[in-house]
């Protein structure tokens, strides 16, 4: 386990010696942004919109006192999506999707000797493929996230209004009540946290393939169920320390 | 020149080259031959650096590039160009790119007009400049590894090694793969090395062999030497070839090879 971690530490190490130049690695990073961000674009969205529905739907559900107001619900909604589910939702849904591409895409790209090939050319193969997917992955989640957090709110708008459980005016209203800004920043922490998390994992298990396709195979896997495991290990800390 | 110093590398205790002593001479095709699982395709992971050596060094033209600075042995690299078994093209990329990938990443001043021209020159002297905008999944295996030939001589390299450019392609491909390493390695001066176990490519372009069994250089010499070669290993590698059998029988019934092949065929 501490070799394990020593030798990520070297790897995260050896991205940064001997850099390509900064318009090559920028091209890269747009590339790889794209890459992650636009293929995302439709399961973010479609997970988040549900997320937001279901959470109101069972908020109304549950809150069934008639002292408390019915603006409650959007404020519930509000509460919960913003702070934990967009981020951590999300971005478990983009370690399946950007882990799972990552891991596989390195570890192709090294079973079939294209790692190797860069590596004959002088250039240095973890800077050239892992830094870029890095950064576009700590460029996009957050930008992923906030789109999250909009539609689950939406979701949540449709939800309640189409179901009867209280109105659109009671929903903003609660939308509305006793915002504190900070829970946006501290979502978009933990999404810039998340995405270095789900990279550097999948960067990891990818770069060290061995043998054939069957080891890319597991080595998807198992970037997906290490990112998942380590984002809710993160998202534990970063709540005990930064709430 | 390249010259390969007392090389000895073991896998988890077992020696897989033991003490390999050899020179690769500048401007000429030089073969590493030998049977499978003999170490040839370790020894040329070591000499480019792809693995470490357990002991040994070897230097180019001079400039020790076993354990030496991180620039030198990038500087060296640079100048390497390499072919790999399975021809490692960059596989999200289309042909035209994967030529021009090294000179954009090792040649920033060259402008794009001129990196566009070498790309057309080096995709034209494999004969691919029709395949240009092809990607890697839509090409033959003969055809990736020219790509790969353009690839790696694109940066006008030094040295140019090829992992067994030939396997897995037809005896008329294979030859024509192995004309174009020679007539580029003699039009350039490169320093070249092929790793082989194919005879054709032996007595075709084999400027200097060497002939490695067991993890150990057994022999060295020239295409016009190795059919009088006095090493029992290496005689059984050549005359184990079921060709040069057929071609000694059709002998000893009496024919000869060339006349068989010039008869006019046969009506069936
Ligand atoms: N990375 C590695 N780890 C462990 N053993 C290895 C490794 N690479 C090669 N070997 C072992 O080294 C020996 C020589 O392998 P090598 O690939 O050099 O053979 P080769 O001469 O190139 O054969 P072929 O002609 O079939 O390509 C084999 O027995 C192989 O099992
Ligand atoms: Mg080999």
């Amino acid at each position: 386990m501490i070799q394990v971690f020593g030798r990520f530490l070297l790897f995260m190490q050896s991205m940064l010696v001997r850099t390509e130049r900064i318009k090559v690695l920028w091209k890269r990073v747009i590339d790889e942004a794209i890459l992650i961000g636009v293929d995302s674009v439709f399961i973010v969205s479609i997970v988040a919109a549900f997320i937001g529905a279901v959470t109101c739907v069972q908020i109304a559900y549950n809150l069934t006192n008639p002292l408390i107001p019915k603006s409650t619900i959007g404020f519930m909604v509000r509460e919960m999506t913003i702070l934990e589910l967009a981020p951590t939702i999300s971005s478990i849904v983009l370690a399946g999707k950007v882990g799972s591409s990552i891991a596989g895409g390195l570890g192709t790209m090294r079973i079939t000797e294209q790692i190797d090939a860069l590596e004959v050319m002088g250039i240095n193969s973890a800077s050239y493929l892992v830094l870029p997917r890095i950064l576009g992955a700590i460029i996009t989640f957050p930008l992923l996230v906030i789109l999250a957090m909009m539609l689950s709110i939406f979701g949540g708008y449709l939800a309640g209004t189409l179901s009867g459980a209280l109105s659109g005016q009671e929903y903003i209203e609660g939308i509305r009540d006793a915002f504190i800004p900070y829970n946006i920043a501290f979502a978009l922490i933990k999404s810039v946290v998340f995405a270095f998390l789900v990279s550097t994992i999948s960067a990891y298990q990818g770069y060290y393939t061995r043998g054939g396709a069957l080891e890319v195979g597991a080595a998807s896997t198992k970037a997906v169920t290490n990112s998942i495991i380590a984002i809710l290990l993160a998202d534990y800390v970063l709540a005990q320390t930064l709430l | 020149m390249i010259e390969v110093h007392n090389i000895h590398k073991a896998f988890n205790g077992n020696p897989v080259l033991k003490g390999v002593n050899c020179i690769f001479e500048t401007g000429k095709c030089n073969l590493v031959l030998g049977g499978s699982g003999t170490g040839k395709s370790v020894l040329l992971q070591c000499i480019v650096g792809l693995m470490k050596p357990d002991i040994g060094s070897i230097t180019f033209d001079g400039t020790m590039f076993t354990n030496n600075k991180v620039d030198i042995r990038q500087e060296i690299r640079r100048q390497i160009g390499m072919l790999f078994q399975g021809g490692a093209l960059f596989d999200s990329m289309t042909v035209a790119e994967n030529t021009e990938f090294p000179l954009k990443m090792l040649t920033p001043n060259m402008s794009r007009e001129e990196r566009r021209d070498r790309v057309e020159f080096c995709l034209k002297r494999v004969g691919l400049e029709n395949a240009g905008n092809k990607m890697p999944s839509e090409i033959s295996g003969g055809m990736k590894k020219r790509v790969g030939i353009a690839r790696a001589i694109a940066p006008n390299c030094t040295y140019l090694f090829c992992d067994e450019p030939n396997s897995g392609l037809d005896p008329a491909t294979s030859i024509k793969i192995d004309e174009l390493i020679y007539e580029i390695t003699h039009e350039y001066g490169i320093t070249t090395v092929v790793i082989t176990h194919d005879m054709n490519s032996v007595v075709e372009i084999g400027d200097h062999i060497i002939f490695l069994h067991k993890g150990q250089k057994l022999w060295d010499g020239n295409k016009d030497e190795i059919l009088y070669a006095q090493v029992p290993e290496l005689k059984e590698f050549i005359f184990s070839s079921s060709l040069v059998r057929a071609a000694k029988r059709v002998e000893d019934e009496g024919g000869s090879l060339d006349q068989i092949r010039n008869e006019p065929a046969r009506e069936v």
